[in-house]
Protein backbone atom coordinates (compact mmCIF):
# COMPACT_ATOMS: atom_id res chain seq x y z
CA UNK A 1 0.00 0.00 0.00
CA UNK A 2 1.05 3.70 -0.46
CA UNK A 3 2.03 5.26 2.12
CA UNK A 4 0.36 8.97 2.93
CA UNK A 5 3.40 10.44 4.67
CA UNK A 6 6.76 10.08 4.10
CA UNK A 7 7.04 9.63 8.06
CA UNK A 8 6.98 5.79 7.97
CA UNK A 9 9.81 4.07 9.69
CA UNK A 10 10.88 0.19 9.37
CA UNK A 11 11.07 -1.07 12.78
CA UNK A 12 13.42 -3.72 13.50
CA UNK A 13 13.91 -5.80 16.57
CA UNK A 14 18.07 -6.77 14.91
CA UNK A 15 20.21 -7.18 18.54
CA UNK A 16 21.93 -3.87 20.38
CA UNK A 17 25.46 -3.58 19.11
CA UNK A 18 28.06 -3.23 22.07
CA UNK A 19 27.57 0.75 22.18
CA UNK A 20 24.08 0.60 22.47
CA UNK A 21 24.71 -1.89 24.93
CA UNK A 22 26.07 0.32 26.95
CA UNK A 23 23.62 2.87 27.72
CA UNK A 24 26.36 5.56 28.65
CA UNK A 25 26.55 7.08 25.61
CA UNK A 26 22.58 7.46 24.54
CA UNK A 27 22.47 8.65 28.24
CA UNK A 28 24.93 11.42 27.88
CA UNK A 29 22.93 12.47 24.95
CA UNK A 30 19.73 12.67 26.22
CA UNK A 31 21.32 15.02 28.98
CA UNK A 32 23.16 16.82 26.78
CA UNK A 33 19.48 17.47 25.56
CA UNK A 34 18.16 18.57 28.80
CA UNK A 35 20.85 20.82 29.29
CA UNK A 36 20.08 22.30 25.95
CA UNK A 37 16.74 22.70 27.21
CA UNK A 38 18.24 24.26 30.49
CA UNK A 39 18.94 27.29 29.05
CA UNK A 40 16.17 27.57 26.42
CA UNK A 41 13.51 30.76 26.87
CA UNK A 42 10.34 29.35 27.95
CA UNK A 43 7.07 30.25 27.12
CA UNK A 44 5.00 30.79 29.99
CA UNK A 45 2.47 33.38 30.14
CA UNK A 46 2.43 34.76 33.86
CA UNK A 47 -1.18 35.35 34.15
CA UNK A 48 -2.21 38.10 37.01
CA UNK A 49 0.90 40.23 35.91
CA UNK A 50 0.69 39.66 32.16
CA UNK A 51 -2.53 38.72 30.31
CA UNK A 52 -2.42 36.40 26.69
CA UNK A 53 -3.79 38.55 23.90
CA UNK A 54 -7.22 37.16 22.64
CA UNK A 55 -8.60 36.79 19.42
CA UNK A 56 -10.92 39.26 19.03
CA UNK A 57 -13.90 36.64 18.57
CA UNK A 58 -12.83 35.71 21.96
CA UNK A 59 -15.69 34.13 24.01
CA UNK A 60 -15.41 35.15 27.72
CA UNK A 61 -17.85 36.85 30.47
CA UNK A 62 -21.29 38.17 29.20
CA UNK A 63 -22.26 41.88 29.43
CA UNK A 64 -25.63 43.12 29.76
CA UNK A 65 -25.66 46.19 27.19
CA UNK A 66 -27.11 49.50 27.52
CA UNK A 67 -28.16 51.60 24.65
CA UNK A 68 -26.47 55.18 24.09
CA UNK A 69 -28.23 57.01 26.51
CA UNK A 70 -27.58 54.59 28.85
CA UNK A 71 -30.59 52.48 28.93
CA UNK A 72 -30.99 48.74 29.43
CA UNK A 73 -31.32 47.11 26.39
CA UNK A 74 -32.68 44.05 27.44
CA UNK A 75 -36.36 43.13 26.90
CA UNK A 76 -36.72 39.78 28.78
CA UNK A 77 -38.06 37.85 25.58
CA UNK A 78 -36.16 34.60 26.75
CA UNK A 79 -34.60 34.09 23.29
CA UNK A 80 -31.72 33.77 25.05
CA UNK A 81 -32.67 31.40 27.64
CA UNK A 82 -33.99 29.33 24.86
CA UNK A 83 -30.99 29.24 22.72
CA UNK A 84 -28.75 28.34 25.52
CA UNK A 85 -27.43 24.96 24.92
CA UNK A 86 -26.87 24.42 28.80
CA UNK A 87 -29.48 26.13 30.36
CA UNK A 88 -27.37 28.52 32.00
CA UNK A 89 -29.92 31.44 31.47
CA UNK A 90 -32.66 32.10 33.80
CA UNK A 91 -35.21 35.04 33.99
CA UNK A 92 -37.87 36.88 35.33
CA UNK A 93 -39.85 39.67 33.36
CA UNK A 94 -40.74 42.65 34.60
CA UNK A 95 -43.30 45.96 33.24
CA UNK A 96 -41.87 49.52 33.08
CA UNK A 97 -43.22 51.75 35.36
CA UNK A 98 -43.60 55.45 34.69
CA UNK A 99 -40.88 57.44 35.30
CA UNK A 100 -38.47 54.54 34.58
CA UNK A 101 -38.30 55.47 31.39
CA UNK A 102 -34.45 56.69 31.55
CA UNK A 103 -33.53 52.98 33.17
CA UNK A 104 -35.28 50.30 30.47
CA UNK A 105 -35.47 51.32 26.51
CA UNK A 106 -38.42 49.60 26.16
CA UNK A 107 -41.96 48.82 28.30
CA UNK A 108 -41.02 45.41 29.46
CA UNK A 109 -37.31 44.35 30.78
CA UNK A 110 -35.67 42.02 32.87
CA UNK A 111 -35.95 41.86 36.77
CA UNK A 112 -33.81 39.03 37.27
CA UNK A 113 -31.24 38.06 35.11
CA UNK A 114 -29.16 35.55 36.19
CA UNK A 115 -26.54 33.13 34.01
CA UNK A 116 -24.71 30.26 35.83
CA UNK A 117 -21.17 30.40 34.78
CA UNK A 118 -20.57 27.03 35.86
CA UNK A 119 -23.22 25.65 33.21
CA UNK A 120 -22.42 27.88 30.36
CA UNK A 121 -19.65 26.83 28.00
CA UNK A 122 -19.11 30.10 25.91
CA UNK A 123 -20.55 29.31 22.73
CA UNK A 124 -22.26 32.36 22.35
CA UNK A 125 -25.79 31.67 21.41
CA UNK A 126 -27.24 33.84 23.03
CA UNK A 127 -25.70 36.58 21.89
CA UNK A 128 -26.38 35.54 18.42
CA UNK A 129 -30.09 34.53 19.25
CA UNK A 130 -30.28 38.26 20.81
CA UNK A 131 -32.58 40.35 18.55
CA UNK A 132 -32.10 43.12 20.44
CA UNK A 133 -28.24 43.56 20.72
CA UNK A 134 -28.61 42.94 24.46
CA UNK A 135 -26.19 40.53 25.41
CA UNK A 136 -23.03 40.15 24.37
CA UNK A 137 -19.66 37.59 25.39
CA UNK A 138 -16.43 40.04 26.35
CA UNK A 139 -12.88 39.90 26.57
CA UNK A 140 -13.35 38.95 30.48
CA UNK A 141 -12.25 36.16 32.19
CA UNK A 142 -14.43 34.78 34.61
CA UNK A 143 -12.74 35.30 37.75
CA UNK A 144 -12.68 32.12 40.19
CA UNK A 145 -14.53 32.00 43.20
CA UNK A 146 -14.79 29.47 46.58
CA UNK A 147 -18.95 29.02 46.74
CA UNK A 148 -20.23 27.56 44.18
CA UNK A 149 -23.68 29.95 44.36
CA UNK A 150 -21.03 32.87 43.76
CA UNK A 151 -20.93 31.51 40.55
CA UNK A 152 -24.40 32.76 39.55
CA UNK A 153 -24.23 36.15 37.83
CA UNK A 154 -27.27 38.21 38.55
CA UNK A 155 -27.50 41.92 36.87
CA UNK A 156 -25.24 43.42 39.18
CA UNK A 157 -22.47 41.92 37.55
CA UNK A 158 -23.78 41.39 34.37
CA UNK A 159 -24.94 45.00 33.60
CA UNK A 160 -22.61 47.29 32.18
CA UNK A 161 -21.86 50.40 34.52
CA UNK A 162 -22.59 53.15 33.37
CA UNK A 163 -19.63 55.53 33.74
CA UNK A 164 -17.15 52.32 32.56
CA UNK A 165 -18.65 51.31 29.20
CA UNK A 166 -17.70 48.09 27.57
CA UNK A 167 -16.65 47.74 24.43
CA UNK A 168 -18.15 45.46 22.22
CA UNK A 169 -17.72 46.43 18.66
CA UNK A 170 -15.37 43.69 17.74
CA UNK A 171 -18.02 41.31 18.48
CA UNK A 172 -21.24 43.20 16.69
CA UNK A 173 -19.62 42.08 13.66
CA UNK A 174 -19.33 38.68 13.93
CA UNK A 175 -22.68 38.23 12.35
CA UNK A 176 -21.89 39.56 9.37
CA UNK A 177 -17.97 38.73 8.63
CA UNK A 178 -17.84 39.84 5.09
CA UNK A 179 -18.35 43.49 6.11
CA UNK A 180 -15.13 43.69 7.75
CA UNK B 1 36.08 14.74 79.90
CA UNK B 2 37.37 17.76 78.46
CA UNK B 3 34.06 20.51 78.66
CA UNK B 4 35.59 22.58 75.77
CA UNK B 5 35.76 19.51 73.58
CA UNK B 6 32.30 18.70 74.76
CA UNK B 7 31.04 22.05 73.54
CA UNK B 8 32.67 22.33 70.33
CA UNK B 9 31.55 18.88 69.17
CA UNK B 10 27.61 19.91 70.53
CA UNK B 11 27.63 22.90 68.31
CA UNK B 12 29.48 21.12 65.47
CA UNK B 13 26.78 18.79 65.51
CA UNK B 14 23.63 21.24 65.70
CA UNK B 15 25.10 23.29 63.07
CA UNK B 16 25.22 20.03 60.91
CA UNK B 17 22.11 18.81 61.61
CA UNK B 18 20.71 22.40 60.64
CA UNK B 19 22.71 22.99 57.12
CA UNK B 20 21.74 19.36 56.53
CA UNK B 21 18.06 20.23 56.72
CA UNK B 22 18.37 23.25 54.95
CA UNK B 23 20.18 22.16 52.27
CA UNK B 24 17.28 19.26 52.10
CA UNK B 25 14.65 22.07 52.06
CA UNK B 26 16.41 23.98 49.36
CA UNK B 27 17.18 21.32 47.14
CA UNK B 28 13.76 20.65 47.30
CA UNK B 29 12.85 23.97 45.78
CA UNK B 30 16.13 23.69 43.46
CA UNK B 31 14.90 20.32 42.35
CA UNK B 32 12.02 21.68 41.35
CA UNK B 33 13.12 24.85 39.41
CA UNK B 34 15.82 22.49 37.69
CA UNK B 35 13.00 20.37 36.52
CA UNK B 36 11.00 23.38 35.50
CA UNK B 37 14.01 24.60 33.23
CA UNK B 38 14.63 21.33 32.23
CA UNK B 39 10.88 21.10 30.94
CA UNK B 40 11.27 25.06 29.60
CA UNK B 41 8.45 25.70 32.44
CA UNK B 42 9.21 28.56 35.03
CA UNK B 43 8.82 26.81 38.09
CA UNK B 44 8.09 27.99 41.57
CA UNK B 45 8.30 31.83 41.48
CA UNK B 46 5.14 32.88 43.68
CA UNK B 47 6.82 32.68 47.40
CA UNK B 48 8.64 35.54 48.05
CA UNK B 49 11.49 37.13 45.56
CA UNK B 50 12.23 34.04 42.63
CA UNK B 51 9.84 31.75 44.74
CA UNK B 52 13.06 31.09 47.51
CA UNK B 53 10.27 31.00 50.49
CA UNK B 54 8.50 27.76 48.68
CA UNK B 55 9.94 25.35 51.36
CA UNK B 56 8.82 27.31 54.19
CA UNK B 57 5.35 27.26 52.49
CA UNK B 58 5.64 23.74 51.64
CA UNK B 59 6.95 22.79 54.84
CA UNK B 60 4.04 24.76 56.42
CA UNK B 61 1.65 22.98 54.28
CA UNK B 62 2.77 19.89 55.45
CA UNK B 63 2.09 20.38 58.98
CA UNK B 64 -1.07 21.63 58.13
CA UNK B 65 -2.59 18.76 56.38
CA UNK B 66 -4.70 15.97 58.74
CA UNK B 67 -2.36 13.17 60.16
CA UNK B 68 -4.28 10.35 58.91
CA UNK B 69 -3.50 6.71 60.09
CA UNK B 70 -5.16 3.81 58.31
CA UNK B 71 -7.53 1.39 60.16
CA UNK B 72 -5.38 -1.47 59.88
CA UNK B 73 -2.30 -0.23 59.81
CA UNK B 74 0.26 -0.95 63.07
CA UNK B 75 0.22 2.32 64.71
CA UNK B 76 3.68 2.12 66.25
CA UNK B 77 5.65 0.86 63.18
CA UNK B 78 3.89 3.41 61.26
CA UNK B 79 5.06 6.25 62.99
CA UNK B 80 8.98 4.68 62.99
CA UNK B 81 9.05 4.06 59.57
CA UNK B 82 9.46 8.07 58.65
CA UNK B 83 11.19 8.20 62.06
CA UNK B 84 14.02 5.60 61.02
CA UNK B 85 14.41 7.09 57.02
CA UNK B 86 15.17 10.73 59.02
CA UNK B 87 17.21 9.40 61.60
CA UNK B 88 19.19 7.17 59.75
CA UNK B 89 20.01 10.12 56.65
CA UNK B 90 21.06 11.87 59.20
CA UNK B 91 23.05 10.24 61.29
CA UNK B 92 25.59 9.24 58.59
CA UNK B 93 27.11 13.01 58.18
CA UNK B 94 28.58 12.72 61.62
CA UNK B 95 31.52 11.26 60.45
CA UNK B 96 32.09 13.51 57.06
CA UNK B 97 35.41 15.65 56.96
CA UNK B 98 33.77 19.04 56.20
CA UNK B 99 37.35 20.78 55.80
CA UNK B 100 40.98 21.12 57.57
CA UNK B 101 41.27 22.44 60.94
CA UNK B 102 39.87 25.52 62.26
CA UNK B 103 41.26 27.71 65.03
CA UNK B 104 39.04 29.61 67.03
CA UNK B 105 39.78 31.23 70.45
CA UNK B 106 43.12 29.03 70.57
CA UNK B 107 41.35 25.70 70.25
CA UNK B 108 42.07 23.80 66.93
CA UNK B 109 39.09 22.40 66.05
CA UNK B 110 38.63 19.55 63.13
CA UNK B 111 35.60 19.93 60.97
CA UNK B 112 34.47 16.54 61.54
CA UNK B 113 31.76 15.56 64.60
CA UNK B 114 33.38 11.96 64.97
CA UNK B 115 36.64 10.96 63.46
CA UNK B 116 36.10 7.03 63.42
CA UNK B 117 38.50 5.11 61.77
CA UNK B 118 36.02 2.98 60.28
CA UNK B 119 34.09 5.92 58.95
CA UNK B 120 33.35 4.23 55.53
CA UNK B 121 31.60 1.10 57.14
CA UNK B 122 29.90 3.08 59.66
CA UNK B 123 28.34 5.00 56.75
CA UNK B 124 27.55 1.96 54.70
CA UNK B 125 26.20 0.46 57.76
CA UNK B 126 24.24 3.39 58.42
CA UNK B 127 22.73 3.42 54.99
CA UNK B 128 21.81 -0.35 55.17
CA UNK B 129 19.60 0.72 58.42
CA UNK B 130 17.80 3.52 56.18
CA UNK B 131 16.01 0.79 54.25
CA UNK B 132 14.27 -0.40 57.11
CA UNK B 133 12.47 2.78 57.61
CA UNK B 134 11.18 2.31 53.98
CA UNK B 135 10.36 -0.98 54.79
CA UNK B 136 8.54 -0.96 57.84
CA UNK B 137 6.69 2.08 56.60
CA UNK B 138 5.47 0.16 53.73
CA UNK B 139 5.02 -2.76 55.67
CA UNK B 140 2.78 -1.38 58.39
CA UNK B 141 0.38 0.64 55.89
CA UNK B 142 -0.77 -2.69 55.54
CA UNK B 143 -1.87 -1.70 51.84
CA UNK B 144 -0.66 -3.43 48.72
CA UNK B 145 1.11 -0.34 47.17
CA UNK B 146 3.36 -0.13 50.02
CA UNK B 147 4.43 -3.46 50.42
CA UNK B 148 5.34 -3.72 47.07
CA UNK B 149 7.29 -0.42 47.19
CA UNK B 150 8.80 -1.73 50.48
CA UNK B 151 9.69 -5.09 48.75
CA UNK B 152 11.14 -3.76 46.04
CA UNK B 153 13.07 -1.23 48.16
CA UNK B 154 14.69 -4.08 50.11
CA UNK B 155 16.01 -6.14 47.30
CA UNK B 156 16.96 -3.32 45.46
CA UNK B 157 19.01 -1.98 48.61
CA UNK B 158 20.62 -5.86 48.82
CA UNK B 159 21.30 -5.90 45.12
CA UNK B 160 23.18 -2.57 44.93
CA UNK B 161 24.67 -2.43 48.45
CA UNK B 162 27.00 -4.89 46.87
CA UNK B 163 28.31 -3.47 43.57
CA UNK B 164 28.89 0.01 46.19
CA UNK B 165 31.03 -1.99 48.40
CA UNK B 166 33.06 -3.81 46.63
CA UNK B 167 33.73 -0.51 44.42
CA UNK B 168 34.74 1.09 47.92
CA UNK B 169 36.94 -1.26 48.90
CA UNK B 170 38.81 -0.45 45.64
CA UNK B 171 39.07 3.22 47.47
CA UNK B 172 39.92 1.91 50.55
CA UNK B 173 42.92 0.08 49.10
CA UNK B 174 44.30 3.38 46.95
CA UNK B 175 44.24 5.10 50.42
CA UNK B 176 44.86 2.70 52.62
CA UNK B 177 42.50 3.81 55.72
CA UNK B 178 38.98 2.81 56.66
CA UNK B 179 38.62 6.31 58.16
CA UNK B 180 37.30 8.82 55.58
CA UNK B 181 39.95 11.61 56.90
CA UNK B 182 42.63 9.15 55.40
CA UNK B 183 40.12 8.64 52.19
CA UNK B 184 40.52 12.54 52.04
CA UNK B 185 44.02 13.02 52.86
CA UNK B 186 45.41 10.64 50.48
CA UNK B 187 43.62 12.71 47.91
CA UNK B 188 46.10 15.66 48.50
CA UNK B 189 45.60 18.86 46.38
CA UNK B 190 44.72 17.36 42.66
CA UNK B 191 45.37 13.75 43.91
CA UNK B 192 41.71 12.81 43.09
CA UNK B 193 41.00 8.75 42.98
CA UNK B 194 38.42 9.88 39.57
CA UNK B 195 42.01 10.33 37.91
CA UNK B 196 42.77 7.05 39.45
CA UNK B 197 39.06 4.87 39.16
CA UNK B 198 37.08 6.51 36.58
CA UNK B 199 35.25 2.83 36.41
CA UNK B 200 34.67 2.45 40.02
CA UNK B 201 33.54 5.95 40.07
CA UNK B 202 30.40 5.31 37.14
CA UNK B 203 29.80 2.04 39.65
CA UNK B 204 29.93 3.89 42.59
CA UNK B 205 27.42 6.60 41.65
CA UNK B 206 25.12 4.30 39.86
CA UNK B 207 24.87 2.89 43.14
CA UNK B 208 24.36 5.39 44.95
CA UNK B 209 21.37 7.00 42.64
CA UNK B 210 19.95 3.28 43.33
CA UNK B 211 20.27 3.73 47.55
CA UNK B 212 18.92 7.12 47.66
CA UNK B 213 16.05 6.03 45.78
CA UNK B 214 16.42 8.41 43.11
CA UNK B 215 15.43 7.95 39.48
CA UNK B 216 16.32 6.49 37.50
CA UNK B 217 16.22 3.94 40.22
CA UNK B 218 12.63 5.16 42.47
CA UNK B 219 11.26 2.18 41.81
CA UNK B 220 10.24 1.93 45.59
CA UNK B 221 7.69 4.57 44.89
CA UNK B 222 7.16 4.71 41.11
CA UNK B 223 4.26 6.54 41.04
CA UNK B 224 3.06 5.17 37.49
CA UNK B 225 3.00 1.68 38.88
CA UNK B 226 2.54 2.01 42.65
CA UNK B 227 0.40 5.03 43.59
CA UNK B 228 3.42 6.09 45.84
CA UNK B 229 5.13 2.81 46.63
CA UNK B 230 6.01 2.96 50.23
CA UNK B 231 4.43 6.48 51.14
CA UNK B 232 0.79 6.07 49.55
CA UNK B 233 -0.83 5.63 53.16
CA UNK B 234 1.53 8.32 54.63
CA UNK B 235 0.25 12.10 54.73
CA UNK B 236 1.16 15.36 56.77
CA UNK B 237 4.73 15.61 58.26
CA UNK B 238 5.33 11.73 58.21
CA UNK B 239 4.97 12.04 54.41
CA UNK B 240 7.37 15.29 54.82
CA UNK B 241 9.95 13.69 56.47
CA UNK B 242 10.04 10.24 54.23
CA UNK B 243 10.40 13.37 51.32
CA UNK B 244 13.07 14.84 53.26
CA UNK B 245 15.10 12.11 54.69
CA UNK B 246 15.52 11.38 50.44
CA UNK B 247 17.14 15.19 49.97
CA UNK B 248 18.77 15.02 53.30
CA UNK B 249 19.96 11.37 52.22
CA UNK B 250 20.89 12.28 48.62
CA UNK B 251 22.56 15.64 50.31
CA UNK B 252 24.70 13.01 52.28
CA UNK B 253 25.52 10.63 49.03
CA UNK B 254 27.15 13.42 47.04
CA UNK B 255 29.42 14.54 50.30
CA UNK B 256 30.52 10.61 50.29
CA UNK B 257 30.93 10.63 46.43
CA UNK B 258 33.07 13.73 46.87
CA UNK B 259 35.06 12.77 49.32
CA UNK B 260 35.93 9.05 47.67
CA UNK B 261 36.45 10.28 44.11
CA UNK B 262 36.84 14.43 44.17
CA UNK B 263 39.23 15.01 47.18
CA UNK B 264 37.13 16.15 49.71
CA UNK B 265 38.12 19.39 51.23
CA UNK B 266 41.34 19.18 48.25
CA UNK B 267 41.31 22.03 45.94
CA UNK B 268 44.72 22.14 43.44
CA UNK B 269 47.17 25.07 44.71
CA UNK B 270 45.60 24.55 48.29
CA UNK B 271 49.19 24.48 49.82
CA UNK B 272 49.97 28.35 49.27
CA UNK B 273 47.13 28.63 52.38
CA UNK B 274 47.12 27.87 55.42
CA UNK B 275 45.30 28.54 59.01
CA UNK B 276 41.88 29.58 59.03
CA UNK B 277 41.65 30.64 55.12
CA UNK B 278 42.35 27.43 54.31
CA UNK B 279 40.18 26.08 56.41
CA UNK B 280 37.41 28.02 55.40
CA UNK B 281 38.42 27.69 51.62
CA UNK B 282 38.61 23.90 52.13
CA UNK B 283 35.08 24.15 53.31
CA UNK B 284 33.55 26.12 50.50
CA UNK B 285 35.35 23.81 48.04
CA UNK B 286 33.71 20.83 49.62
CA UNK B 287 30.42 22.45 49.40
CA UNK B 288 31.22 23.49 45.55
CA UNK B 289 31.85 20.00 44.96
CA UNK B 290 28.65 18.43 47.07
CA UNK B 291 26.07 20.60 45.15
CA UNK B 292 27.56 19.90 41.76
CA UNK B 293 26.90 16.46 42.81
CA UNK B 294 23.80 16.99 44.04
CA UNK B 295 22.97 19.00 40.52
CA UNK B 296 23.85 16.05 38.59
CA UNK B 297 21.52 13.95 40.15
CA UNK B 298 18.81 15.85 39.99
CA UNK B 299 19.73 16.53 36.18
CA UNK B 300 20.12 12.59 35.63
CA UNK B 301 16.59 12.41 37.52
CA UNK B 302 14.79 14.65 34.81
CA UNK B 303 16.82 13.31 31.85
CA UNK B 304 16.50 9.43 32.02
CA UNK B 305 13.39 7.36 32.51
CA UNK B 306 12.67 5.01 34.99
CA UNK B 307 13.92 1.11 34.71
CA UNK B 308 11.77 -1.96 34.77
CA UNK B 309 12.38 -3.81 37.60
CA UNK B 310 13.93 -7.02 36.42
CA UNK B 311 16.32 -4.55 34.38
CA UNK B 312 17.75 -3.21 37.72
CA UNK B 313 18.06 -6.43 38.54
CA UNK B 314 19.88 -7.50 36.00
CA UNK B 315 22.14 -4.22 35.92
CA UNK B 316 22.68 -4.74 39.50
CA UNK B 317 23.79 -8.35 39.66
CA UNK B 318 25.09 -8.81 36.29
CA UNK B 319 26.70 -5.37 35.31
CA UNK B 320 28.02 -3.59 38.09
CA UNK B 321 28.64 -6.21 40.16
CA UNK B 322 31.14 -8.30 37.77
CA UNK B 323 32.71 -4.79 36.75
CA UNK B 324 33.54 -3.58 40.16
CA UNK B 325 35.01 -7.18 41.03
CA UNK B 326 37.10 -6.98 37.91
CA UNK B 327 37.87 -3.31 38.95
CA UNK B 328 38.91 -4.42 42.43
CA UNK B 329 41.23 -7.38 41.15
CA UNK B 330 43.04 -5.42 38.98
CA UNK B 331 43.27 -2.66 40.99
CA UNK B 332 45.08 -4.85 43.99
CA UNK B 333 47.10 -6.64 41.04
CA UNK B 334 48.45 -3.07 40.16
CA UNK B 335 49.20 -1.89 43.86
CA UNK B 336 50.63 -5.00 44.74
CA UNK B 337 53.10 -4.90 41.25
CA UNK B 338 53.84 -1.09 42.59
CA UNK B 339 54.75 -2.07 45.86
CA UNK B 340 57.09 -4.96 45.36
CA UNK B 341 55.00 -7.80 46.33
CA UNK B 342 54.67 -10.12 43.29
CA UNK B 343 58.20 -10.30 41.13
CA UNK B 344 58.59 -12.03 38.09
Amino acid sequence: MESLTNRKKVVSDKPMTFMEKLYLPAIFKGMFITLKHMFKKNNTIKYPEEQRVFAPVYRGMHVLKRDEHGRENCTACGLCAVACPAEAITMVAGERQKGEEGLYREEKYAEIYEINMLRCIFCGLCEEACPKEAVFLTDRIVPTEFERNEFIYGKDVLVEPLNDRIDVTKRQHTGTRSEI
Amino acid sequence: MDTGLLIEKLILAILLFVVSLGIAAYSTYFERKLAAWIQDRVGPDRAGPFGILQPIADGVKMFMKEDFTPTNADRWLFILGPGIAMFTALMTSAVIPWGTDITLFGRTIALQVADLNIGILFIFGIISIGVYGIMIGGWASNNKYSRFGAIRASSQMISYELAMGISAITIIMLSGGLGLNDIVKAQHGMNWNIFYQPVCFLVFFICALAETNRAPFDLPECESELIGGYHTEYSSMKLGLFLFAEYVAMFVSSALISILFFGGYNFPGMDSFSGNTLALLSVAAFFTKTFLMIFLFMWIRWTIPRFRFDQLMHLGWKVLIPISIINMLVTGIVIAFNEGWIKF
